[in-house]
């Protein structure tokens, strides 16, 4: 699975994390703050538009690569792994649905990191049950004017291009369509900002349009084809949450080892416990299992064949074991564990949500039972 | 429970009462603060909660186990973290001044802890010794007629806002040559040191409580030098038993809320209630509480009748806590993005909650006093 460049990028991911985003991040995390900066710096890097074609500032890479950096960043921070993956997310929509205009004129800016873009499909009303949507988007003239709001938008504040899913006819999956709204927008105003148990230094927010106006060209795709746009996306975000999750696994567990290994009680390192030894041998097969089935998920992506069933079980496998594993690493460490000073406690933190973006994990186990009554049928 | 007493129900009702009305409202605020709830606190001394199992002559309830454990259920379905505090107070500090001071030192403390004009905590952990507790190494030295401590004591829920003390020192180098003390803050027995920041229990506070070379009478001393082994262990049945009390709050809240929003929220056109996966984890959620109510208040009834064991404590400790987190993080689950937020109080409820897997013993020291007893006759080998 490694190969000489994955080594390099995970090098240089290390570097960075430990470097630029570790030392601020206790801190940074208590007062949910997320810094610009380290995104633009990414993005100087190379790493904010990683399987966009070369064209349009991107780096033309596969899901793969994108992976191996995804889990490596992940170690440190899930919030900013969340944000590029879900800018890059955009950008792949662009990039397969917008038209040549379009790419020109939004894909450099998120590519180079300069911008970060969102999207925006949950509502209060609607999380699971995307496709019930009530935000709506009525043409007049030269514009569309998008009315509603929208609830739990990752980078919501501080991206500058949205992709917005919108009603355009009457109800279900088939009336939806897909929207670019850039900050500033009239009509387009940001809502309350939520208050999360993790991923404190990721902004989720909430969206309001009131009588939005934008331009004609700012539809994504053909009319009412919105939930094609997002679907499209589906296989490469649960892909991407089963990296991030395994790289937040790999750190849980990393912790675990190194503090069994130096602390001492009944004068001996309590790695010395088989009871111990037995949790982390569990925490370390799960995780390793996930890795494979992540990275298989990745290839098959890469290869044109994406498999649905797969990358369900990918991105439900992975983050169910980086919600065990970074619990038993807060047990491991024990009463320090639980405190603010070492970083388990907000590992197990930013894991719950794993197993709720991208699809709750009850939406993947209906997403894998429908392939498995496929297969018979 | 069929075995509560017309008092113990009383008591319930009270406690789920005050629980609603002063700590529910204020949790989040609390948690979102890092700040201690001392009004509630306060007022627990008025409503007479604060002296649970201490004697009426003192100003106590006189009550066992089976009545803490009935508060720590009903305040920790609201705030688990301002349980912990209360559990800190009355079963750490003043149930063991109670049962092991002197006819003067009770006298002297009790009714001011009792009333909640004074507010205690016991110290025992240190930075190097948690589960390995018998191995501490803060001294006291005799000195004539005084004696003088150096050392700290780590993660000591209660320490910012403590008057009294009731701490565990090393009085000599054999293992057991521990000696427990009533300190004082007024009269400078301890200073505390910065406060603790925690993934959960927030609105409890945690700090340190350092000795520099305190000056403490004998008379502060509670019972002979090399007691405290016997007092700690004679404490920590109780200590486990009402720990597991808020554990079972807090699954109790967990499942109330995790039923309110099945028939609340719609998805598909319909409540998610008509989900079979729902109703599995609800089903689950809930069966799984009654277990722990069932196992823990016989427990603790049993405790109370007299027939006592660390082993069946230590059960008690190990299933409940672990049980409650994990149905915390179901009803985080069910909730969704809702469940994530702080909108809602089960992110709270399972971050205060994994503190009880590792406060007053870990899973793993319960596992080991567990095995321990299991297989007495087995001669120990290193593996």
């Amino acid at each position: 699975m490694t190969n000489e460049f994955h080594q390099e990028i995970t090098e240089q991911i290390r570097k960075f994390r430990l470097e630029r985003i570790e030392p601020l991040l206790e801190k940074d995390d208590h007062e949910a703050r997320f810094r610009k900066e380290i995104f633009n710096e990414l993005g100087e890097l190379g790493f904010t538009g990683i399987t966009i074609p070369e064209e349009f500032g991107g780096a033309g890479l596969t899901y793969t690569d994108f992976c191996v950096f995804l889990e490596e960043l992940s170690k440190t921070s899930v919030p900013y792994a969340v944000t590029v993956s879900v800018s890059t997310m955009v950008q792949s929509i662009l990039n397969k649905f917008g038209t040549q205009e379009q790419k020109e004129k939004y894909l450099p800016e998120l590519t180079s990191g300069k911008e970060i873009g969102a999207f925006a499909l949950s509502e209060s009303g609607s999380g699971s049950d995307a496709s019930s949507l009530k935000t709506t988007a009525k043409e007049s003239g030269d514009s569309y004017v998008i009315n509603g709001s929208k609830l739990w938008i990752t980078s919501g504040g501080v991206a500058k291009t949205y992709i917005v899913m919108a009603r355009t006819s009457g109800e279900g999956s088939k009336g939806v369509s897909a929207f670019i709204v850039r900050d500033g927008d009239p009509g387009f105003e940001y809502g309350k900002n939520e208050s999360k148990m993790g991923w404190r230094t990721s902004p989720t927010r909430e969206l309001l349009f009131q009588n939005c106006t934008i331009p004609k060209d700012r539809l994504i795709g053909n009319m009412n084809e919105g939930m094609k746009v997002a679907l499209s996306a589906l296989d490469a975000g649960r892909i991407t949450i089963g990296a991030i999750s395994v790289g937040l696994a790999q750190r849980a567990l990393d912790e675990s080892i190194s503090y069994s290994l130096s602390r001492e009680q009944f004068k001996q390192k309590i790695f010395d416990f088989q009871g111990l030894q037995f949790m982390m041998s569990d925490m370390a097969t799960e995780t390793e299992a996930s890795r494979l089935l992540v990275y298989h998920a990745a290839e098959l992506l890469d290869k044109g064949r994406p498999n649905p069933k797969i990358s369900s079980m990918a991105k439900l496998k992975a983050s169910d074991t980086a919600m065990s594993v970074t619990t038993d690493a807060v047990q491991i460490l024990g009463g320090v564990g639980y405190t603010t000073e070492y970083p388990v406690e907000r590992l197990m933190r930013d894991a719950k949500v794993l197993q709720i973006v991208e699809g709750t994990n009850q939406i993947q186990r209906v997403v894998i039972a429908r392939q498995l009554r496929k297969s018979f049928n | 429970m069929w075995y509560f007493s017309e008092e113990e129900k009383a008591l319930q009702e009270l406690c789920r009462d005050f629980a609603q009305n002063e700590l529910a409202p204020k949790a989040e605020h609390h948690d979102n603060e890092e700040s201690f709830n001392i009004e509630a606190f306060k007022k627990m001394g008025e409503i007479g909660l604060l002296g649970i199992t201490a004697d009426p002559k003192y100003g106590g309830s006189g009550l066992g186990a089976l009545a803490a454990t009935i508060v720590m259920e009903e305040l920790g379905k609201a705030c688990p973290a301002s349980t912990l505090s209360y559990l800190a107070h009355t079963i750490l500090c003043v149930n063991n001044i109670q049962n092991n001071a002197n006819e003067e030192q009770k006298q002297k403390y009790l009714p001011k802890l009792i009333t909640g004009e004074w507010i205690g905590c016991m110290g025992m952990s240190e930075a190097d010794f948690g589960s390995d507790a018998v191995g501490i190494q803060t001294r006291a030295k005799l000195n004539g007629d005084h004696y003088s401590i150096n050392g700290s004591k780590m993660w000591i829920t209660n320490a910012q806002y403590s008057d009294i003390a009731y701490v565990y020192t090393r009085t000599g180098d054999e293992k057991k040559n521990l000696t427990t003390f009533i300190l004082e803050k007024d009269k400078n027995q301890f200073e505390v040191g910065k406060p603790i920041h925690k993934m959960g229990m927030r609105a409890s506070p945690t700090g340190e409580l350092i000795f520099k070379d305190a000056i403490v009478p004998l008379e502060n001393r509670v019972g002979e030098e090399g007691d405290s082994v016997y007092h700690m262990m004679k404490n920590l049945e109780i200590e486990r038993i009402t720990i597991a009390g808020i554990s079972l709050g807090v699954a109790r809240a967990c499942t109330e809320q995790s039923i309110k929003y099945a028939q609340e929220r719609k998805q598909f056109g319909k409540e998610i209630g008509n989900f079979q996966l729902i109703q599995k984890m609800i089903a689950e959620m809930s069966t799984e509480t009654d277990m722990m109510a069932h196992f823990l208040y016989g427990v603790a009834k049993e405790y109370d009748m007299g027939n006592k064991g660390p082993a069946i404590a230590a059960k008690v400790k190990l299933a409940l806590p672990k049980m409650a987190t994990k149905i915390a993080l179901d009803a985080i689950q069910l909730h969704g993005g809702y469940g994530y937020s702080r909108e809602f109080p089960v992110e709270r409820l399972m971050r205060d909650n994994k503190l009880n897997e590792i406060g007053a013993g870990t899973n793993e020291v319960m596992i080991m006093i567990i095995a321990k007893d299991l297989l007495k006759e087995l001669k120990p080998k290193k593996v």
